[in-house]
């Protein structure tokens, strides 16, 4: 620890455990699939079970002989229940490509998983068995499953655009600069790296409940997301039942990272059918449909190019990325890679840079926001590309990083991509991993392993990675043609016995907002943490708020908390000061009360304000009564938390197969308000990124047939692929918000991917082995050694 | 889970358990731990009309000492086999494999006869049986009958059992793996083996593998050049020879093949140093 966290109350910075997990932990917590409500109909859908085709006919009668069923229907029988189609909120061009898109396909699915019909009965089995009995007939077209083919137009998905390039989106704010800068350089460096799609999988696939009111035409809907507001706001326009009629609730979220971040087709069925047959109507997801259903994260291919100087000093960044946007627009889809867009310089300081995005159509399930959304892609293809660099320069990775990081007398920095960095002390983080991982041991191991030929060689890499989030500015998500804001919404108020109740705009769904928001307003209030109660995720309660993704949460939602607590205690001192016949001047708070500056029997506990706030009984002329206030804030910048990870592998030669040997994180978040939280989002985050290095890969064959439709087949690490990770921090708060707060939900899967990746190149560098694609199975590590080896893979 | 609808019964004794399946026709399914039944069941790729369950038959688990040989009960599970202190003794190949076999979830529900009569060429136990030339017995209506585990795999999924005949207990000879070894390869602890193998030296050495063919099977080629005095390096360069091992997500044939060679040198190498 590098900064002290002391705080005013002294609950900032405490490892408390989380208020969140006695109910997580017994079971007591209810998720959509716990709530049962007498009379619902449980809705199965049909899915295509090939990825492009024309529907010929769908015939649902022989569902409605299955027992049990009530009623099945067809994407043409719901073709008027849609107001609009299922909304994509980031056109970020003007002349983007967006198809049409219903919950339910009509004439044409574009992926194995496109809905086709529904079905409705008394129970899931019998669901199951009439979705079973309704026949398809399909006319198969060829399907797009290469991003290469798509753009080719050989095939086009959706007649009505002619093409599969849905935009193209440039930042090149000075091309001739960075042609002249490649002409001129001593190095240039080029990599070219594909990140694979991802199954997010979350542990609780994804589920919605609609209960139609008795009266009034109002609905309430419990659905497994992360953004209950902005689900409410998109319903009313797709379904067209007025926003007024909508309550949204997010009961116990089961984690999204991303994948909860959307408004899906049937989220939007579940309405419509609720509204059409005037039952509750229920629809769980299984693990199965989840891997395709549920939208998946990356799925890129990546060209980034540096030119340096003769020193290794980046004069320039070039980057072209062609992204699979899957076969429709989902909410955010087109703008997953503008989020990564700007930050392929990463941590270095380089005076010019282009960019440029090509985004396709293919048969496959839509990609979206996956935690860390465009930025761990950004991160991997510098972090990966520099170690070419090194090489070419002849200095180690960490000199080459050294070289070219941004100084930390150099923040706030302005980026040539045009971001200013808040604040960074990017080299003390470097040092800190390198002494923890214990470098200089580690290398001499790895040269005895070399120089004995141990069939276990040993490889260290480093990713020093920083990242955008905190979304977000409302005014820069204008500029990048986002729809909505980035503000979010607290209200304060104290309850007559003194408790604390605040309500957020943010949802949670693992992150344990309960905890944090209570430690923020504790702090400030001098309550404890057990006297705050938060409320949230349920849009009659909490009617305001853009909910919880880009690790916005703390640094937006957090912050909006804490300015609202500075309100309550504003007013909380006009009524102190009138009470105690004193100027307000003349009372400081402290300690959970306010006190006359010099004569400290005169106080008067914020309890006993709270109450006579309740009672009005005596209260200033013109002060309402009650101690609530609220407030919306909009942060002026993204935050930009930042750290360097490294990590220690042992390949097998023999068999190709990697295993952790040990992992050392140092992150900077800033201003850490439960490290304990802190290092549970690091945990976490660096696992997921160690899952895409070695393990997970959403397979399609060449017919986009999905392969990996359990978890049998698609990897999800555990406990026991992975070392105890070695996390530390340090603490550069960032100076655009009150906390000094950074985002660090995502910091950890945008780090650690290079890592890994970086480590396996490194053992097998004397091989001449300076790449491998992502997952790095056994398979794919034990080819490249016997290619590099000269051997042809053996075998008969 | 949302599986076709089936019917339930549950049987106290191998002689109605097979009564119960005779009587129902081949559509009938015995239900033990449910860890390889039940996951067919939830993909619909299994639709038995009615499951005769015998998981409560905890007189038919157990490991006794037989002379010659140890007699493990089918519904022995996996956990209670790998913990058992006499099969560590007589059988330590066995009760090793058995520790080995998913996770501590699937082994507390698994047992050693559903492993056998599922006859996954990817599963464990199988394999560890032809290694220490184990045998099965098996009641029906028939009455009792003994099959040697080189008899037993028959095909993919599919064994010499008859549709209403039901495993009972698994016999190793003690003497069989006085030195042994086992390899499994795989991507996280939880899983099938990729490839593996089990070793088990007595003179002779007799060698299971996982995974390298339609049925659990043994590296004759192998075994038979280990006999004619080859090398362990050059026995393990035909541990694959004369097999068609799977192509699939987690690995092509010729890296199965490859795997084969290793493990199989690798075992050597353990079980003659041990
Ligand atoms: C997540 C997971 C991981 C696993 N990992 C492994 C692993 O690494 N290695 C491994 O080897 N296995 C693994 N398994 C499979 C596990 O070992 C099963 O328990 C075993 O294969 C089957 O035993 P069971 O008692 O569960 O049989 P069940 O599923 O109840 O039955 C399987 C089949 O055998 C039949 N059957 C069962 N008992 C008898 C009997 N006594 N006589 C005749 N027929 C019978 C049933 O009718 C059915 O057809 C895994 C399973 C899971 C779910």
């Amino acid at each position: 620890m590098t900064a002290t966290q002391a705080a005013p109350g002294g609950v900032l910075g405490q490892r408390l455990l989380r208020k969140e997990d006695p109910a997580l932990l017994t079971g007591e917590a209810q998720f959509v699939a716990d709530l049962n409500v007498p009379g619902a109909l449980h809705a199965v859908i049909v899915r295509s079970p090939v990825a492009h085709a024309r529907i010929l006919s769908v015939d649902v009668s022989p569902a409605m002989s299955v027992p049990g069923v009530v009623a099945a229907f067809t994407g043409k029988d719901l073709e008027g229940e849609w107001a609009g189609p299922l909304p994509c909120a980031w056109p970020v061009t003007p002349d983007m490509k967006s198809p049409a898109h219903l919950p339910l396909a009509t004439d044409k699915v574009c992926y194995a998983g496109d809905g086709v019909a529904v079905v409705l009965a008394t129970s899931e089995y019998a669901a199951r068995d009439g979705g079973d009995a309704v026949a398809v007939e399909y006319d198969p077209l060829p399907a797009v499953v290469d991003l290469d083919d798509a753009r080719s137009d050989r095939v086009v998905i959706h007649d009505e655009l002619g093409t599969n390039t849905s935009y193209v989106w440039e930042l090149t704010p000075d091309q001739a600069a960075v042609d002249a800068a490649f002409a001129d350089a001593a190095h240039t460096v080029h990599g070219h790296y594909v990140q694979q799609r991802l199954i997010p999988s979350a542990i609780e696939p994804r589920g919605v409940l609609v209960i139609p009111q008795p009266f009034n035409g109002e609905y309430t809907l419990y659905s497994a997301t992360q953004i209950p507001h902005i689900l409410k706001v998109m319903l009313a326009l797709t379904v067209g039942v007025p926003e007024t009629a909508i309550r949204v609730i997010a009961p116990a979220v089961g984690g999204g990272f991303g994948s909860k971040l959307n408004v899906y087709a049937e989220e939007a069925l579940a309405l419509a059918l609720a509204r059409k047959m005037r039952r509750p109507i229920r629809w769980i997801e299984t693990r199965s449909e989840a891997t395709q259903a549920t939208i998946q994260g990356r799925g890129q291919i990546q060209d980034i190019e540096l030119a340096a100087d003769a020193e290794g000093r980046i004069t320039a960044v070039r980057v072209k990325l062609l992204a699979d946007m899957g076969a429709y627009l989902q909410l955010v889809t087109p703008g997953v890679p503008l989020l990564g867009a700007f930050l392929y310089s990463g941590v270095y300081d380089v005076p010019v840079y282009s960019f440029s995005c090509t985004s396709v159509f293919t048969n496959m399930t839509p990609t979206d926001a996956y935690r860390g959304a465009g930025r761990p892609e950004a991160t991997y293809a510098i972090e990966r590309v520099i170690e070419d660099l090194a090489r070419a320069v002849g200095v180690d990775s960490a000199e080459i990083r050294r070289r070219n990081f941004i100084k930390a007398e150099q923040f706030p920095y302005s980026s040539a991509a045009g971001l200013v960095y808040d604040s960074g002390a990017y080299e003390q983080a470097l040092d800190r991993a390198l002494e923890l991982s214990g470098m200089d041991g580690l290398r001499a191991e790895q040269a005895r392993r070399r120089e004995s030929g141990d069939r276990v060689q040993l490889g260290i890499g480093i990713s020093s990675y920083m990242e955008m989030c905190g979304l977000a500015p409302s005014r820069v998500l204008a500029s990048l043609n986002y729809t909505a804001g980035g503000w979010e919404a607290a209200t304060v108020r104290l309850l007559p016995t003194g408790k604390v109740q605040v309500v957020t705009g943010t949802s949670p769904h693992g992150q344990g907002h309960e905890t944090s928001w209570s430690m923020i307003v504790a702090d400030r209030l001098g309550v404890g943490p057990e006297d705050v109660e938060v409320l949230h995720s349920d849009t009659a309660i909490a009617p305001y708020g853009l909910d919880t993704y880009g690790s916005r949460s703390l640094s937006v939602g957090g912050v909006a908390v804490a300015i609202a607590t500075d309100r309550v205690i504003a007013k909380a001192k006009a009524i102190a000061a009138h009470q105690l016949e004193i100027a307000e001047e003349d009372l400081e708070f402290r300690d959970g009360a306010f006190t006359a500056k010099g004569t400290p029997e005169r106080s008067m506990p914020l309890g006993a304000v709270a109450f006579e706030a309740f009672t009005a009984h005596n209260l200033p002329d013109g002060l309402e009564p009650n101690l609530e206030a609220s407030s919306h804030f909009d942060p002026p910048n993204f935050t930009f938390p930042f750290g360097t990870h490294v990590c220690v592998v042992e390949v097998d030669t023999e068999t190709g197969l990697v295993s952790l040997r040990s992992y050392t994180a140092v992150d900077d978040c800033g201003v850490q308000v439960n490290p304990l939280i802190v290092e549970g989002q690091v945990h976490g985050g660096i696992t997921q990124g160690v899952a895409q290095a070695l393990f997970e890969e959403a397979v399609y064959d060449e017919d986009g047939n999905p392969k990996t439709t359990t978890l049998m087949d698609y990897l999800v690490p555990a406990a026991s692929e992975l070392p105890s990770y070695v996390t530390d921090s340090t603490v550069t708060p960032s100076p655009t918000n009150l906390l000094g707060v950074k985002g660090i939900g995502e910091a950890g899967t945008i780090g650690s991917a290079p890592a890994v990746i970086n480590a396996i190149c490194d053992a097998l560098a004397p091989l001449g082995i300076h790449d491998m694609a992502m997952p790095a199975t056994p398979e794919r590590v034990w080819r490249s050694i016997s290619e590099a080896r000269g051997e042809e893979a053996k075998g008969s | 889970m949302i599986p076709a609808s089936f019917d339930y019964v549950r049987a106290s004794t191998a002689d109605e358990a097979v009564q119960r399946l005779s009587e129902a026709g081949e559509d009938a399914k015995l239900l033990a731990g449910g860890h390889s039944l039940l996951p067919l069941m939830r993909l619909r790729m299994a639709t038995p009309s009615l499951l005769v369950d015998i998981g409560g038959m905890r007189d038919l688990s157990y490991v006794k000492d037989g002379g010659d040989s140890l007699a493990i009960g089918a519904l022995t599970r996996h956990g209670e086999l790998a913990r058992n202190e006499l099969a560590r003794r007589e059988a330590p190949l066995l009760a090793h494999v058995a520790g080995q076999v998913g996770d501590p979830q699937v082994r507390h529900r698994g047992t050693i006869g559903g492993s056998i009569a599922h006859g996954d060429p990817a599963s464990d136990l199988p394999a560890a049986c032809l290694a220490l030339g184990a045998s099965f017995v098996t009641a029906s209506p028939r009455g009792e009958q003994t099959r040697s585990a080189d008899e037993f795999f028959t095909g993919f999924l599919e064994t010499a059992l008859a549709p209403d005949e039901m495993l009972v207990e698994i016999r190793v000879p003690k003497s069989a793996g006085a030195t042994w070894s086992f390899q499994k390869f795989n991507r996280r602890a939880q899983d099938w083996a990729i490839v593996g193998v089990a070793l088990a030296r007595n003179g002779s050495t007799r060698i299971g593998l996982v995974n390298m063919g339609a049925t659990p099977l043994r590296a004759t080629a192998a075994e038979d050049a280990l006999a004619g005095g080859a090398s362990p390096a050059e026995a393990s360069s035909r541990a694959g020879d004369g097999l068609a091992p799977p192509s699939d997500l987690s690995a092509s044939a010729e890296y199965r093949r490859h795997l084969a060679r290793v493990l199989v040198r690798r075992a050597l190498e353990e079980a003659v140093a041990g």
